[in-house]
């Protein structure tokens, strides 16, 4: 684990010599071009869930505040202005007031007002006449009871208590602001934005290509003339791209560790980072139906897992072990790793882990001579199987045979909405590396994405309390404290948090990924290219 | 055979409302259809959106109502619209067409201009170095998968050249504009150019062994005249049916070539249409490619009797 983190953090010492190169003054023009590894459903980024949408589009809008796009790690303090000119927190920390910018249009020339921040935020929860199709971050508003307008240039927003993470939630590259006079539908297709780039065009399973928006409100910005994704989805094509020049830089944060030996072997003057991505890999146990209905046969399942195991195997030890927060130096609200290895299933003996699990699970009827036969659920993608092998492998260790059950995409989420199955591998991607976006949507009672329907009314007060404190010292503590019952209580076991490669070649300069978020950092409005 | 024309085109419109209806019914028995794998990205979020969206897609309706809604869209000229870039169906399928066709007219030719000529060197020549040689190339290209075969092609342009053919819409040279078709059609021709060698191989030597070609050299004719004008016109039947046969299989073919050369053709827009469950798309991308094989069918028995004068269907 200490070598990880010094993995970890040798990375993120590396950034700023990055920086350094791309010290010099920036030249302007170009197409920067790069493969895109899906064709995205939709243009539409409050209408999506995956950082494909947010990767290509993200540089077409503005949000009211976003996080530093030069600062790896998203934190409050890294928060800067965008429309928002500037924002202030009443005394109660209930309402929180925005100045907005003046002057600046949607890429139609329309002007941008604040009827268009409370148009965007009406639509977020639900309040208006036009709706989207889908609407995934509605819950990320449930405090907010009303965003309301001051004129052209302030908007603010009304909270039904203090909530200090909402400023987060609107610094994430998922809460763009739309414009009022675009319909939700046009928005999936021809997104107008008032970002450094304007959409041009958007070929299902092509392209997608965006030019420089040359009234853009920031002088001198973007840098580059247009950016050009071609979608490809064989990913041993994209990567021959990469590496014969095709592209300039791969899509972020989707070169695996294999592959970026040979991405480095083939094009050796590349820039590669390896960082986390706020994604966990973590175990759904169905507890309302037997045998997981038996507490000890959950904690035996948790003391019988070699995280080590895992990241060997799959990331070649570049991954990270943590609770439901991303593990630090990343992440900003990891436990301290002794209270970590006080959770049990966490401690480094894992024989001693597993002869405590062969003892629960006697205790509940199991052992050599009776084995628990089990499926193991998951999708028909690599990143879920192939972790879902091993953990079928470690299982045999406590008397449980499993049995892959591997599940088309389409029917994942509604087989274990039915509650179809029995223990589940599952990736959670968290777009925020905050508690209240994690907790409210993955663990508190009858949130839609709480796949085990894990419900602690203890904890839901706890979650209410480190939401609405103020004093960042006081709530991390409350964090931790949450997080090792959430482990304790096998709610979720968490195997481990990923981490991704991302490469360019040396004559790209400004690009900075994001250490504690796959979605946030995707405006490009600083890149260029020196050539 | 104006008669059995009439009666083939009967049969072939009888087919087309078969296809039609199966297709219909395979692609909603599959499980999960768009709305699903839209909200799975999301993970769950809220079942009235989910049913809303059902709603406005029609895929709440009965399944012979949307059957209906589609036929009768079809013979009004309308395609419908792509569920997931929410374009005329029409638009999305048209421009890809000309791309797909051009590669499988150069993959055909390539398997043609190869196949032929080296199947009939390889009967004429039979037992010979030449003959083991060209059955081990025809062997290997049967066995050979069209995704590696592909990959190895682009690897190697990649480690060889620097370079890679990738699709390009408007190729700056000619050799790019060569390679963006030339390079897949060959990857995806070769295993077709090896079928059609063997079958013309065969078919030569049965042909080679006829009375009438004995005939032939017995009345001085040449080697090449009794290998090409008398055998090889003969022999020639099965091969057309086999690329026949080949035209419409080949878009097994082209899926994987699209798809590891990403060019944005039919074949790879329909596996994309798939996995999105875009049934606008799918529907009608499989009713055209079940007119080519009919038509591809029709075609070939056609020129058989337009070949062999022996061949009149009932006349």
């Amino acid at each position: 684990m200490r070598s990880v983190h010094a993995l970890a953090a040798a990375a993120l010492l590396l950034l700023p010599a990055y920086d350094v190169a791309s010290a010099a003054e920036p030249k302007q023009g170009g197409i920067l071009r790069m493969y895109h590894r899906d064709s995205p459903g939709s243009a539409s980024i409050h209408e999506g869930a995956t950082y494909s949408v947010n990767i290509p589009f993200m540089p077409v809008f503005n949000n009211l505040v976003i996080f530093k796009q030069d600062v790896p790690q998203n934190s409050v303090e890294s928060i800067v202005p965008d429309l928002a000119e500037s924002w202030a927190w009443s005394a109660d920390n209930k309402k929180l007031t925005f100045k907005l910018r003046q002057g600046v249009k949607w890429h139609d020339g329309k002007p941008f007002t604040s009827a268009d921040v409370k148009c965007t935020f009406d639509m977020l929860m639900g309040k208006s006449q036009q709706k989207f199709r889908q609407n995934p971050r509605k819950s990320w508003y449930d405090q907010v009871s009303d965003v309301t307008v001051n004129g052209d240039f302030e908007a603010s927003f009304e909270l039904k208590r203090p909530q200090p993470a909402l400023l987060s939630l609107l610094a994430s590259g998922y809460t763009p602001v739309y414009p009022c006079h675009v319909s939700p539908g046009d928005m999936r297709t021809k997104p107008v934005g008032t970002g450094p780039f304007k959409f041009v065009e958007f070929k299902a399973n092509e392209s997608i290509k965006l030019t420089k928006n040359t009234d853009y409100w920031k002088k001198g910005l973007p840098h580059l003339d247009g950016i050009e994704f071609t979608i490809i989805t064989n990913r041993s094509t994209a990567i021959l791209g990469f590496v014969s020049d095709k592209f300039d830089m791969t899509f972020p944060t989707e070169v695996s560790i294999p592959l970026l030996k040979e991405v480095k072997t083939q094009a050796p003057k590349a820039v590669c980072v390896v960082e986390p991505i706020n994604v966990a890999t973590n175990i759904i146990v169905n507890s309302s139906s037997p045998p997981f209905d038996n507490l000890d046969i959950r904690r035996a399942l948790a003391l019988s897992l070699d995280r080590k195991a895992f990241i060997q195997i799959m990331f070649e030890g570049q991954a990270d072990i943590g609770g439901t927060m991303l593990p630090a130096p990343g992440g900003l609200w990891a436990m301290p790793k002794e209270m970590m290895e006080s959770i049990p299933g966490y401690g480094p003996d894992i024989n001693a882990n597993r002869d405590e699990a062969r003892k629960l699970m006697q205790k509940a009827g199991y052992g050599p001579d009776k084995r628990l036969a089990v499926k193991v659920a998951t999708r028909n993608i690599p990143i879920y199987r192939d972790p879902a092998v091993i953990l079928i492998d470690q299982l045999k260790s406590i008397y449980i045979d499993g049995e892959l059950d591997v599940v088309d995409t389409a029917q994942w989420f509604p087989k274990v909405a039915r509650k179809d199955y029995t223990l589940g591998l599952n990736l959670t991607g968290n777009a925020v590396d905050d508690p209240d976006q994690s907790f409210y949507e993955n663990y508190s009672c009858g949130s839609e994405r709480n796949y085990t329907n894990y419900c602690n009314r203890e904890i839901e007060k706890l979650f209410d309390q480190q939401s609405a404190e103020t004093d960042k010292e006081k709530r991390r503590k409350l964090v931790w404290e949450i997080d090792k019952k959430l482990q304790e209580d096998v709610a979720r076991p968490i195997i481990f948090h990923g981490r991704s490669g991302t490469c360019w070649h040396p004559y790209v300069k400004g690009v900075t990924i994001m250490v504690n978020s796959s979605y946030n950092g995707y405006r490009y409005e600083d890149v260029w290219m020196d050539k | 055979m104006f008669a059995y024309i009439v009666r083939r085109l009967a049969l072939m419109l009888v087919t087309l409302i078969g296809i039609s209806i199966i297709i219909f019914v395979l692609l909603r028995v599959v499980p999960g259809n768009i709305v699903d794998i839209l909200f799975d990205a999301a993970g769950f979020v809220d079942p009235t959106d989910k049913a809303n969206l059902e709603k406005e897609l029609g895929l709440d309706l009965p399944i012979w109502q949307q059957y209906l809604n589609w036929i009768g869209g079809l013979l009004r000229g309308d395609l419908g619209y792509s569920y997931v870039s929410e374009k005329p169906a029409l638009d999305e399928i048209l421009p890809r067409i000309p791309i797909t066709a051009r590669l499988a007219a150069l993959a055909l030719l390539f398997s043609a201009s190869i196949g032929i000529p080296l199947g009939v060197i390889s009967a004429v020549h039979q037992g010979s170095k030449l003959d083991y040689t060209l059955r081990l190339v025809s062997l290997s290209g049967l066995s050979l998968p069209s995704f590696w075969l592909g990959l190895l092609v682009l690897m190697a342009s990649v480690s060889l050249f620097g370079a890679m053919p990738i699709y390009n819409p408007n190729p700056k040279t000619w050799t790019e504009a060569f390679a963006i078709y030339a390079v897949p059609a060959m990857a995806v021709g070769f295993r077709s150019a090896a079928l059609t060698m063997r079958i013309t191989r065969s078919s030569m030597l049965e042909i080679l062994r006829q009375d009438y070609i004995r005939t032939a050299r017995a009345k001085g004719a040449s080697e090449s005249s009794v290998n090409y004008r008398h055998a090889l016109k003969n022999a020639i039947l099965p091969v057309i049916t086999v690329i026949g046969i080949e035209a419409a299989f080949l878009i097994g073919g082209l899926i994987v070539t699209e798809t590891v050369f990403n060019i944005p053709g039919v074949a790879r827009f329909l596996v994309e249409a798939l996995r999105w469950r875009d049934y606008p798309i799918v529907q009608n991308l499989v009713m055209l490619i079940a007119v080519v094989v009919v038509v591809a069918n029709f075609t070939v028995d056609m020129l058989y009797a337009a070949i062999d004068p022996r061949i009149r269907y009932g006349d």
